[in-house]
């Protein structure tokens, strides 16, 4: 029996101001109406356009559990099309990306389509004479997603024509993206390589908030990052600290470092931890960068462009970025207790190579499945995923400095072990949950 | 030993395979150089370990932290600890090269990682780079490259 389909109020009923429950995380029916309505009310990231650098070139992902395709088209701009033949359904391309030339050219019966999805041919088109094709859906070729943005090369979608435009959905939070785009001494990123996909059995949602979980680095990796920070102690003295410990050991910062971070939350679940400092702040300096920063920018932009270091950066719904080092995560949901994650590192172009370096060492460090860091984490969501089945207690807590006279959607600093950020995110999917309900 | 036998090389590799099927990670450990590299490439053929990204670049820094760590009282996602298996076919030498100090092996393996209820099963070609130090063969550089490299995996939380 639907308990929330069709039911506005059960659905607005599963978050309170500083309590979720647990539906939220393991219900069947909550899922598939996160993928009709969130994932469809809210702007997707869906891929760099450094992913398609010329016509034809195309890269499939999916928004919610649709697959879609990012395609450059024969003008240069990047469409954003569903990954079907309007025909059968058969799916398009079969590799994740690729050059399609010309056109599209389903496999399966040989209708063809124009890098926008628009039909150009098929085989023995006679026999559709006088049958009406034009005006069928399928006679309108693959379909496009209808709002596309290209924010400085991040490429974003939305379905549905609910909700806000680009620049309202985002709003300030895009200074965390140009940010990360400004590092490069020509303001150009490129994608730099493929990305490291972790799978884990649990919900999209409790990746997202780990994001700004700033109560748990120091306890969860004490295994991790304390061994690094053990293990180096021991190194003979005058050794130079080697990256992998400059990248390993402020994790393992008291809270007081934590809380003076502070935090930013601005409106539709967007927000970020590291508003003074951050875990990103003390790297070493790579020599040659600084100079080349100050002859684009000038020394006063140069420092106030590298002297922000945004720890995560949550872009709602389920999307992180880390400026200071150039790598986004991504959280594909797959089902209410499975999820992909997929991290994606960038060149700052025009940048020493050792920036990509530090770039690539903190992404195995920290968010491969073979990474121990990693290991951490994902046993604590899997034992969460399996706690919540727990009939006693139904409700997650998110109470951390909470204040029942909280504003929403606003812009606000605070104190960087606070879990409002989360309840930020929570009042945002309730929002984009029932808007188009 | 001046040069090893080709022998003595194929069971050298055998027997690294057996320490971390046991949880001897300490003698592991030892059987690698200190200048020594354990590799796993995330992209088919991947040349470059540095600017593009791998599953795992680990110096031996990086290999001595793993280990304390799989010992830590509070390595959690090793409570319980996970087992593994090697099923290898006999090592082939590729290359020796005695006035280099350099032998270089190609084992096909399958690695199997167990943990609570379950079973994964990797297969994967590892190519080791021997050098003899002290009249001991030792691993200077350990590549293991998995059939499906760019795959999603859960964890991987022992050593190939
Ligand atoms: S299904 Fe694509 S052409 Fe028939
Ligand atoms: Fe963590």
């Amino acid at each position: 029996m639907a308990r929330y389909r069709d039911n506005v109020e059960a659905v607005r009923n599963l978050v309170r101001p500083a309590e979720v429950h647990r539906d939220v995380y393991i219900d069947d029916e909550v899922f598939q109406l996160e993928m009709e309505h969130l994932f469809a009310n809210t702007w997707v990231y869906i891929g760099h356009d450094s992913q398609v650098p010329n016509p034809g070139d195309y890269f499939g992902t999916t928004i919610g559990l649709q697959p879609v395709l990012m395609v450059r088209h024969t003008d240069q701009s990047v469409k954003v099309l569903f990954n079907r033949c309007p025909h059968k359904g058969t799916r398009i391309t079969t590799e994740t990306c690729g050059n399609t030339g010309k056109f599209f050219r389903c496999p399966y019966h040989a209708w063809s389509f124009k890098t926008d999805g628009s039909l150009l041919a098929i085989p023995l088109k006679k026999g559709y004479e006088n049958t009406g094709l034009e005006q069928s859906h399928a006679g309108q070729g693959m379909t496009p997603v209808r709002h596309v943005h290209n924010y400085r090369g991040f490429v974003f979608a939305k379905i549905n024509d609910f909700g806000q435009g680009f620049e309202e959905f985002f709003g300030e939070s895009l200074s965390s993206f140009d940010n990360m785009i400004d590092r490069s001494p020509v303001g150009k990123l490129e994608v730099a390589g493929l990305p490291l996909r972790y799978m884990h059995n649990c919900n999209w949602k409790m990746l997202v908030e780990n994001q700004t979980d700033t109560c748990h680095p120091m306890v969860a990796h004490e295994s991790s990052a304390g061994t690094a920070v053990n293990v180096w102690k021991n190194a003979p003295p005058g050794t130079r600290k080697p990256m992998a410990v400059e990248i390993f050991a402020p994790f393992m910062s008291p809270y007081e470092f934590f809380e003076n971070m502070g935090i930013r939350v601005w409106p539709n679940g967007h927000g970020h931890t590291g508003v003074h400092h951050s875990i990103h702040s003390d790297y070493s300096a790579i020599p040659g960068y600084f100079e080349k920063m100050v002859a684009a920018y000038g020394e006063e932009r140069a420092k106030h462009i590298l002297g922000e270091n945004r720890h995560n950066t949550v872009y709602f719904p389920n999307l992180m970025i880390k400026g200071p080092i150039q790598l986004i995560r991504l959280f594909k949901p797959l089902a209410p207790n499975k999820t992909l994650v997929e991290s994606y590192t960038f060149r700052l172009v025009d940048a020493p190579d050792v920036l990509l370096e530090r770039t690539q060492m903190y992404n195995r460090l920290i968010n491969a499945p073979t990474s121990v860091v990693g290991h951490d984490d994902l046993e604590m969501y899997e034992r969460a995923q399996e706690g919540l089945h727990v009939d006693a207690n139904q409700w997650v807590n998110v109470q951390r400095l909470y204040d029942p006279a909280e504003p929403v959607d606003v812009t606000a600093e605070t104190n960087g072990t606070t879990e409002w950020q989360m309840r930020n995110q929570f009042h945002a999917w309730q929002k984009f949950m029932t808007m188009s309900m | 030993m001046t040069s090893p036998t080709d022998k003595e090389i194929i069971d050298f590799v055998i027997h690294e395979a057996r320490l971390l099927d046991q949880h001897r990670f300490e003698e592991w450990l030892a059987l690698y150089t200190d200048d020594a590299y354990y590799w796993m490439p995330l992209e088919w053929g991947q040349t470059d370990p540095k600017l593009v990204g791998s599953l795992m670049y680990e110096d031996k820094l990086l290999l001595q932290i793993r280990v304390e760590r799989l010992k830590g009282n509070r390595t959690f996602s090793q409570k319980p600890k996970s087992r593994c298996h090697h099923v290898l076919q006999t090592p082939q030498i590729d290359s020796r090269d005695d006035a280099k100090n350099e032998y270089v092996t190609w084992t096909p393996m399958h690695y199997v990682e167990t943990r609570h209820d379950d079973q994964q099963l990797y297969a994967a070609w590892a190519t080791h780079t021997l050098t003899v130090v002290g009249g001991v063969l030792k691993i200077k550089l350990k590549r293991v490259d998995l059939v499906n490299c760019e795959a999603a995996f859960g964890n991987i939380q022992l050593f190939m």
